[in-house]
């Protein structure tokens, strides 16, 4: 049967439409990647790729701890993702040990916290929904809270996004001219944290971190203008999670693994052919077959 | 006794001193700029530079000592946007995806609302700037694609869209071509006639004598500091060199 959907493109678009969960899947999950593409842009320059990875990564014991305690994870998630950093600061500045190491270690003690805790308070936790995602299982109340904080990152960053750009550019020029470095830096901070919430719904927590360096990555390749570097992070993001969850649910393959494996293809195809900056610089090929 | 009135210095720097966690930067260094003056900041890698320009605009919180701005606080010039920093070609990101035009109107942005804006305005001060820079052609090129002078002058045109009125310059002449050196030369004479004080730091004791009215040597303090002529003598520059000769640093005809 699914051999033979497969003979019209129509049906492979269609057929995964009538489900219900597939729809949610798909609109939630380009809802979240598009968050995290836009912040994606903003990290990347700013080499907040390990960064980003520390507090995706430590958000896990405030999700286990939220769901325990019945609050909204989205809660306990901010809170540990914004302390992990805090923490990494402090130890950074207290002792004589490279920030890349306090970063590693701050990360996976918190991430073994959260995996201990879940061992310990059996309830009704899905580690592997945690881990690696489950946008097919999204609830309703999860619904409303992605869409809540994907509203909430989309107005700051829109707000803030050319001072955020001078921040990443230029940090001692936006404090020369009193633009408050203090509250970019801890606003960034602040969406990062958020975007690894609503981002781990989609891909799961050890992944989320590729949805936050990835696209940017890509349109780091294929553009020189910033706002074009955006606009091309959100939709990459965007097609590599339709593509992913399309991919998952014909060949059943895990969803988070899909949508962020379709994100590294991407990648890879601008690595390959962007026109100035791949390896093999299309522009020049084509120019070169003109003549 | 003749009082001093410290409006008439557009920097006045007294005893201030910066640490970073406890490691000493900078102690006891004085600095008066008037409006007008071009002073050369001297010294070896790691003999407080670039601290002491942060200090100024107020990107490091000095530990003690006390700096005015046009008789105010290092606090009321950013917001007044009276300093502009023109950072050293290393110390720019110029892989980042922004253009000439994008660079300039970012010393617009202080004066702007919280969405940055422009404002006819700010679109005529950013033209103005880049053709004082003579980089019109070179509008919409992004800065990763400009020669090391042309990406010089895209910040000057940002220190001189800003309208600030005191300049501080890390390195100028650092890696530019011999064209942008004459413009920058000429921009110097521009700045000194319309007011603007300027505070550079530089390798190149050639310069030193040719642009500065005064300077300054720093070795974690200040070593010397007054009229080029007479400050800027080979005994001081060994002693702020660490003891190496004039001769080894610039040539024996000196």
């Amino acid at each position: 049967m699914e051999l033979c959907s497969f003979l019209t493109l129509d049906s492979f678009i269609t057929d995964p439409l009538t489900h219900d969960f597939m729809r949610k899947a798909l609109l939630m999950s380009s809802l979240v990647a598009a968050v995290c593409g836009f912040l994606s842009s903003y990290l990347t320059l700013k080499g907040w790729a390990l960064m980003g990875d520390a507090v995706s990564h430590s958000v896990m014991p405030g999700v286990v701890v939220a769901y325990a305690l019945g609050l909204p994870f989205s809660l306990g998630a901010f809170i540990f993702g914004v302390g992990s950093v805090a923490l990494i600061g402090f130890i950074k500045q207290k002792s004589r040990v490279k920030e890349d190491t306090v970063i590693g270690l701050v990360f996976t003690g918190f991430f073994a916290l959260g995996i201990v805790l879940v061992s310990k308070i059996k309830s009704n936790i899905d580690l592997h929904s945690i881990l690696f995602g489950s946008p097919l299982g999204i609830s309703l109340s999860d619904v409303k809270q992605t869409i809540f904080i994907s509203l909430l990152v989309v107005i700051l960053l829109s707000i803030f996004r050319k001072d955020l750009m001078l921040y990443c550019f230029d940090p001692r020029h936006a404090k020369t001219v009193g633009i408050n470095v203090f509250f970019l830096h801890y606003l960034l901070l602040t969406c990062l944290s958020l975007a690894a919430v609503v981002g781990l719904q989609s891909v799961g927590i050890i992944l989320v971190v590729a949805m936050l360096i990835t696209p940017g990555a890509t349109a780091y390749l294929l553009t020189d203008k910033f706002d074009n570097m955006t606009l091309i992070s959100v939709l990459s993001a965007i097609i590599s999670s339709l593509i992913g969850i399309y991919v998952s649910f014909w060949f059943d393959l895990e969803t988070g693994g899909s949508i962020v494996l379709a994100q590294t293809f991407i990648f890879l195809f601008a690595f390959l052919f962007a026109p100035r900056y791949g390896i093999f610089k299309l522009k020049k090929l084509f120019a070169g077959y003109k003549r | 006794m003749e009082t001093i009135n410290y409006q008439n210095f557009r920097i006045d720097a007294e005893n201030i001193c910066v640490d970073y966690n406890g490691k000493v930067a900078l102690y006891d260094a004085n600095l008066r700029l008037k409006p007008g003056q071009i002073c050369g900041l001297v010294g070896m890698n790691g003999a407080g530079k670039t601290t002491f320009f942060n200090a100024l605009t107020g990107f490091v919180n000095i530990s003690k000592g006390k700096i005015r701005i046009n008789g105010e606080s290092v606090r009321s010039a950013q917001k007044d946007q009276t300093i502009a920093y023109v950072p050293q070609n290393e110390g720019i990101d110029i892989q980042f995806p922004i253009s000439v035009w994008d660079v300039v109107m970012m010393g617009r942005y202080g004066s702007m609302n919280i969405f940055r804006c422009p404002r006819g305005s700010d679109v005529q001060a950013v033209k103005d700037a880049i053709r004082r820079v003579d980089l019109t052609d070179h509008l919409s090129t992004p800065i990763g694609n400009l020669s090391g002078g042309q990406r010089k002058r895209a910040f000057l045109a940002r220190a001189i869209a800003q309208r600030a009125s005191i300049l501080l310059l890390d390195e100028p002449f650092s890696g530019v071509d011999i064209r942008t050196e004459k413009l920058i030369s000429e921009l110097f004479i521009q700045f000194k006639n319309e007011g603007k004080t300027i505070l550079l730091s530089t390798h190149d004791m050639i310069h030193v004598r040719e642009f500065c009215d005064l300077v300054l040597l720093i070795n974690k303090t200040v070593v010397a500091y007054g009229e080029t002529s007479e400050v800027f003598t080979p005994e001081n520059i060994t002693t702020t060199f660490g003891g190496i000769s004039p001769d080894f640093l610039f040539g024996p005809e000196s």
